[in-house]
């Protein structure tokens, strides 16, 4: 196995005034990955980047890119380049400019510049607009400036901060199917920070979930969507319907517990008896009935439609049981006629496998 | 169905009111008119400038062959291309300072910095004058030979207009997205790169306005220059102020015509040279 681009170590950063951004992170990014971090507003996430960068000095602990040391290096010296949330375009200068800035100020050759610059410009699709200044663009053609400027530095390490959040939502479309067209070309690792899972789960091929300045859980996104490691990733990527239970029995990998609003459920899960868990299952999972499923093996229960919200491809149907247990339902509206089939104050039937159900312990 | 409405009539259409127009032209007659003679009377023929005579250039061949005026107006123009030079380079930094670095009692040097602003300029001229008599300053300078002993007026000069300089420069880099810095950082530029390419461009609306600013408040300042020159030492507003006491002739009145004509086209010069700034914002 090849090594880590970018290792950290033990890494923590404590502000004046005592507040704790990041806490004791380590992990590593490999070579070529397009590795988001994932979180809410205050989780630490720009702050992780912004020290990968070298603009933030870790309070401890020790940051490696491509196997260097990075304590004493300035963020000039580094070979990493950032796209800034507010993209930082000089306003004083040409989109041309713009880009060929980073070649200039470290001396790169007049028609080595001019080459990179085309070259850069030609990738974000600019070329036409090389003369422009920043204050006669959109705001996605100077992110793209702002992308060009950083890639045609050649940095081991792309890093980006919230670089989708000021675009409108077709845009945003547009740049992340660009962005991950731009990664596979170029072969740069892309460190994304972003508090949209949807941008997160489309773009990135490895997601480290961060809270309170800790990681939650690293994983894929098809790993981080089906098997959270908690409650907090499971709330934050993708929506779930959460039951909380506690375990009554326990034989082998078979567990029985008793789950508010479903009464007595088997499960497959490790858990200790007695210890409280939380069942947790998407609410695309589950389907709706109008009669009662004739399997035993399957987790059920009747309820009463609260809520019906169409969009067009689904439909989002709140259904009321027992012990005010809320379980929200996606149903696909697959025929043209009445979407989800189901109207408010209606009494239906919820179920699902046991198997698309996720017993979380922490 | 609605009246139709004369001009001037509607609710919020003050513009058209004839009462604001005529106060508007009484405004502008009261600014302008004092100015607008003594430029017209500069072209008069009348020796006591009091009654028009008829047109002439006879006053600005008169004024520019008057030695003593033109040494008065040489040494204004000198005096205050160095004050604002120095009080430019000095406020900016100044500037540059309490914007970027956070130090203990940063509250007070600010009220301290911009007292020169606030305080009388008699108080300044006479504080001035007693520093550069018990530094022996005074004596020093006058026999120094010819600019030097325009020091003792340069520095007077500087230490009032830095902080006009300081305060416009400061309130421009307010505006500064400190990411622009941090990004030319990332892209590999130095401190001192990223001062000369991103900083100082950002600041150039501020640097032109506050060099502006310094040079026409020393080009006419009279009071603290009528304190720290020495008897030798002659600047334009202390001649005329000089010449006026014996009577105001159309001579002084081309002179100024002059200054005023120097000042017009420098802050052209300042604003033709703000121009492609437009976009301001980072």
């Amino acid at each position: 196995m090849t090594e880590p681009i970018v290792s950290i170590r033990n890494v923590s950063k404590k502000f004046a005034g005592g507040v704790i951004a990041v806490d004791n992170i380590s992990f590593d990014i490999d070579q070529n990955e397009f590795f988001a971090l994932l979180g809410p507003s205050g989780c630490g996430k720009t702050t992780l980047l912004r020290m990968i960068s070298g603009l933030e000095t870790p309070t401890s602990g020790q940051i490696m890119i491509g196997g260097e040391d990075m304590a004493l290096t300035p963020p000039n010296k580094r070979p990493t380049n950032m796209v800034f949330q507010s993209y930082a375009v000089f306003p004083h200068m040409t989109v041309e400019q713009n880009v060929a800035y980073g070649l200039k100020v470290t001396g790169v050759a007049p028609d080595e510049i001019k080459r990179r610059v085309a070259e850069g410009l030609e990738m974000v699709k600019l070329t036409h607009l090389a003369e422009r200044r920043p204050d006669q663009m959109s705001g996605g053609q100077r992110q793209r400036v702002a992308l060009a400027r950083a890639l045609v530095k050649r940095p081991k390490v792309l890093l980006l901060d919230e670089p989708l959040s000021a675009l409108d939502a077709k845009l945003r479309d547009d740049m992340r199917m660009e962005l991950t067209r731009l990664q596979e070309t170029v072969g740069i690792t892309f460190i994304i920070v972003t508090h949209d899972q949807d941008e997160a789960l489309s773009m990135a091929s490895r997601i480290a979930v961060m809270e309170k300045g800790a990681v939650q859980q690293i994983a894929t996104p098809v790993e981080l969507y089906e098997h959270p490691k908690n409650r907090f990733v499971a709330d934050f990527i993708g929506k779930v319907n959460l039951i909380d239970a506690t375990v009554t029995g326990q034989k082998g990998k078979a567990i029985t517990c008793d789950a508010k609003g479903l009464g007595k459920v088997e499960l497959t899960s490790a858990s200790q008896v007695g210890s409280a868990i939380a069942i947790a299952v998407r609410p695309e999972k589950l389907k709706i009935g109008k009669t009662e499923p004739k399997s035993d093996r399957i987790l059920k229960l009747q309820g009463k439609v609260r809520d019906v919200a169409y969009y067009g491809d689904t439909s989002h149907v709140v259904i009321e049981g027992k012990d005010g247990l809320d379980l929200s339902v996606n149903v696909q509206n697959e025929s043209r006629e009445g979407g989800s089939g189901v109207e408010r104050g209606q009494k239906v039937w919820v179920h699902w496998a046991p198997e698309d159900s996720i017993v979380l312990t922490e | 169905m609605a009246a139709q409405l004369k001009p001037g009539q509607g609710p919020l259409d003050y513009g058209n009111r004839l009462w604001l127009k005529v106060l508007f032209a009484a405004i502008f007659f009261a600014l302008y008119m004092p100015i607008i003679t003594l430029v017209a009377f500069s072209f008069n023929t009348d020796k006591r400038g009091i009654v028009w005579r008829g047109f002439t250039l006879e006053n600005y061949t008169k004024a520019w062959n008057n030695v003593s005026l033109q040494e008065a107006l040489i040494n204004s123009l000198v005096i205050a291309l160095l004050a604002t030079i120095l009080a430019t380079i000095i406020g900016t930094l100044v500037a540059l300072l309490l914007w970027r670095f956070r130090f203990p009692m940063k509250g007070a040097y600010e009220g301290f910095m911009a007292l020169p602003i606030v305080i009388p300029e008699i108080c300044m001229g006479v504080a001035l004058l007693m520093f550069f008599v018990n530094t022996g300053m005074m004596n020093a300078v006058v026999n120094l030979p010819w600019p030097l002993n325009l020091s003792n007026i340069v520095i007077a000069h500087v230490s009032f207009c830095f902080p006009f300089v300081a305060v416009v420069v400061r309130s421009r880099l307010v505006g500064f997205n400190r990411q622009l810095e941090e990004a030319s950082k990332d892209l590999g530029a130095s401190e001192w790169q990223t001062f000369w390419s991103i900083i100082v461009p950002y600041m150039k609306p501020g640097l032109i306005a506050g060099a502006l600013l310094a040079f026409t408040l020393s080009l006419d300042d009279f009071v603290i220059t009528f304190f720290t020159s020495g008897p030798e030492t002659v600047t334009f507003p202390v001649k005329v102020y000089s010449l006026v006491r014996r009577g105001v002739s159309p001579e002084i009145n081309a002179a100024s015509t002059v200054l005023i004509v120097i000042t017009v086209i420098a802050t052209v010069i300042a604003m033709k040279l703000q121009a492609p700034e437009k976009s301001g914002k980072g």
